[in-house]
């Protein structure tokens, strides 16, 4: 009733409503204007039908809750915040384009097309997550896009903070969520998973991958626990052009266990930028459903368990941190490998989820014109060459192959090419050589010394026992 | 403005600094002094003293349970413990203190704020808060939108629903908490004096009616100084050790 008095012309606050740009069961979203001048605007106006809909209003509490304690690219910026004694509303930033929704229409789309939004929404997630913040409602319109190709994730109203006060959790005793995308804890009434939305994420990339639904759009809580149970179509068996690779990662999000899914939104991004390193299981091969057999004892299980109660979300992320190890292989001397091992070995091992990217940089020539050369004085492929000592110099760490990869770049500034890797990857820390006070150093300058200084991260500097 | 909800300090003089000071950071314009300055701790004249000061400047100060026996001498449902602390208490305190602490309100509203020691419908029976019954009983006993108390000795913050159902939460120290107009808020500070959630850093909060943010804060002091100081006023024993375990 309330926002049926809004009309294109009104002024509320200050901002004059120009068009109404999407009117939702939960709320209408108009783009104003300041009257003081100024770019437009959105406004989120809840709807106030309050006998048929508390969760409309209570959606709208969170989200004005939520709303102002987000930063960065990834969120719309808040603009002003109307209170419930008057008119309530929310003004933000107006993120351009559309939403993600249309891009459905064109599924199948191809692999690339798939890993490259996977990948940004996950970037976008872990953002989220960092920030304290569980989204709980992930799809596609929902995210919006910047011009420079970052995702937008838009839309708390079902979201949960984990230091704030859950505002829907106890009132109300029905799933929270939208049925094609809910994970089955959120499906068991647990709002409190980073996880969860690493699920919605996998119902995405499968749709988007194959232009059906992993789990359908059920109408009832039981057509909803079906996914409890019932694993979806692998989508190599929907569209044969998807590689194993991105199989792989969509049926690890899509897991019914949020202990088999990836840990974090970072390692789904890792995976998505790396695709020829993920490690490939069982997932990667199917081709078919489960058997009856099967079905019937996971259906048994879900009888006898629920949900086990969550960590915080800062906590979750912690434990499964991604490890970047430096190596200069090509110039390193035994002392500072070994040292750089023990370093490793002890940052990784303290953290059951924790990843380790072995990385070394393939020195080019700043003055190089031409290509940078690729094979060495006895004419053997580089890249291979310091490939095979990365692998070498992991051996002994005897790490599972899911939990390392590794990583030759190239580049005429080591550190720079160090802290890039670091930060589109969302490294949580950095272990690094330095080479004390040897000629090459003095030379070359100090690779750490500039990682150290502009890393986003945190930084492990070895050094070797002289 | 931004206000310092402190309860339960019971004369416990090195946590009530602490909180202080950590309040002064806070830029905090006013103080409400949330029952129980005294009883348990070794300190009760300066204490009081510094709330006498406070409140002649505009603070809010509500009576507690302990505070009452102080003015009044112990009564006799009290346990021995601290019978014995209100009678060492009293003997600590000037005849100005005792009457100060003798013509504490029961209850104090200011705005859209009620501050009470224990709970809203019978300030002066002292009952505990301890679910969302009584707190659903406590807020529908005042039109106030916040009610600030403290009692516990834990810090908990529960909100009403239009719908009217009563939420716990637990808070995290730090994080500002807006607490919304469509809801109806009870925040229970903790304990600056001798906090019993199993964290002997000292709690309490502030509010500020800017946005009607609350944020809880624990405040970490020498626990040492303060049970050392019990002892040797040949306070009860437990009533030192409680301090450095937080129970
Ligand atoms: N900040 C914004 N900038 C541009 N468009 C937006 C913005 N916020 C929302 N929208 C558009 O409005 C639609 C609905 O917004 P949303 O917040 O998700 O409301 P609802 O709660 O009704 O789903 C989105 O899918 C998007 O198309
Ligand atoms: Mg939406």
């Amino acid at each position: 009733m309330e926002q049926s008095r809004l009309q294109a012309g009104m002024s509320i606050d200050g901002f004059r409503l120009e068009e109404r740009l999407h009117q939702g069961s939960m709320a209408s979203l108009w783009r104003v204007v300041p009257a003081d001048g100024g770019p437009p605007l959105v406004m989120k106006v809840p709807s106030l039908h309050q006998e048929d809909d508390p969760a409309a209003i209570v959606g709208f509490e969170v989200e004005q809750m939520i709303l102002p304690t987000l930063s960065g690219i990834h969120v719309p910026r808040l603009v002003a915040s109307g209170d419930f004694s008057k008119q309530p509303y929310l003004v933000m930033e107006l993120v351009p384009g559309e939403s993600l929704r249309p891009r459905f229409d064109r599924a199948p789309l191809p692999a690339e097309e798939v890993a490259s939004i996977g990948a940004r929404v996950a970037a976008a997630l872990h953002d989220l997550h960092g920030q304290h913040v569980i989204h709980l409602d992930v799809k596609p319109s929902n995210i919006m896009f910047r011009s420079t190709g970052e995702v937008v994730l838009i839309d708390y109203g079902l979201a949960r903070h984990d230091h704030l006060p859950d505002l829907l959790a106890e009132q109300f005793r029905i799933p929270m969520g939208t049925a094609p995308y809910m994970s089955p804890e959120q499906i068991r009434r647990t709002r409190s998973d980073p996880r969860s939305d690493l699920f919605a994420l996998g119902v995405m990339l499968y749709h988007l991958l194959t232009d059906a639904r992993p789990f359908g759009n059920p109408g009832s809580v039981r057509g909803l626990r079906r996914r409890l149970y019932r694993d979806p179509v692998p989508p190599r068996a929907r569209n044969p052009d998807c590689p194993p690779w991105l199989q792989e990662v969509i049926l690890r999000c899509l897991e019914v266990d949020p202990a088999q899914r990836y840990q974090t939104a970072a390692q789904v991004v890792f995976d998505l930028q790396h695709s020829d390193q993920v490690a490939l299981t069982e997932r990667s091969r199917r081709l078919r459903r489960d058997g009856i057999v099967k079905v019937m004892r996971r259906w048994m299980k879900t009888l006898a368990t629920e949900g086990e109660l969550a960590n915080s979300v800062v906590g979750r992320l912690a434990k499964a941190p991604i490890v970047l190890v430096a190596i200069d292989v090509a110039q390193g001397s035994a002392g500072l490998d070994r040292g750089l091992r023990v370093a490793a070995r002890r940052v990784f091992e303290s953290e059951p989820g924790a990843r380790l990217a072995c990385v070394t940089v393939l020195r080019t020539s700043r003055l190089a014109v031409a290509a940078p050369p690729t094979v060495d004085a006895e004419g053997r492929n580089l890249r291979v060459t310091r490939l095979v000592e990365l692998k070498h110099w992991a051996r002994p760490l005897d790490i599972a192959p899911g939990r390392v990869t590794y990583h030759v770049l190239e580049s005429a500034d080591p550190a720079r090419a160090i802290i890039e890797f670091a930060t589109s990857n969302k490294v949580d820390q950095i272990v690094i050589g330095a080479r004390g006070s040897s000629p090459l150093r003095r030379y070359l300058g100090s690779v750490s010394s500039q990682v150290v200084a502009e890393a986003d991260c945190t930084v492990t500097v070895v050094k070797a026992p002289s | 403005m931004r206000m310092a909800l402190l309860a339960d300090v019971h004369a416990n003089l090195e946590a009530f600094r602490a909180c202080l000071e950590h309040a002064r950071e806070q830029r905090v314009d006013r103080y409400a002094f949330l029952g129980d300055l005294v009883g348990y701790g070794a300190d009760p004249a300066p204490v009081v003293e510094w709330v006498m000061h406070s409140v002649a400047q505009g603070s809010v100060a509500v009576l507690g349970n302990h505070d009452q026996a102080v003015a009044l001498g112990p009564s006799a449902s009290m346990t021995a413990e601290a019978s014995q602390a209100v009678k060492w208490t009293r003997s600590q305190l000037a005849a100005s203190q005792l009457a100060f602490l003798g013509a504490l309100p029961m209850t104090v509203e200011q705005g859209s704020c009620l501050y009470v020691h224990a709970n809203a419908w019978d300030p002066a029976g002292w009952e505990y808060l301890t679910s969302g019954q009584d707190v659903g009983r406590s807020l529908a006993a005042t039109r106030c939108r916040q009610t600030f108390c403290g009692h516990v000795h834990r810090p908990a913050l529960y909100h009403l629903s239009p719908a009217g159902t009563v939420s716990h939460f637990d808070p995290v120290a730090g994080t500002g908490i807006p607490l919304g107009s469509r809801r109806r808020w009870l925040v229970i500070a903790g304990s600056v004096g001798q906090p019993r959630d199993g964290l002997p850093a000292a709690s309490y909060a502030t509010f500020d009616d800017q946005g009607d943010v609350l944020t809880f804060f624990r405040v970490p002091y020498d626990t040492a100084e303060a049970a050392r100081k019990v002892r040797a006023a040949g306070l009860p024993e437990a009533l030192g050790r409680r301090l450095e375990a937080g129970v």
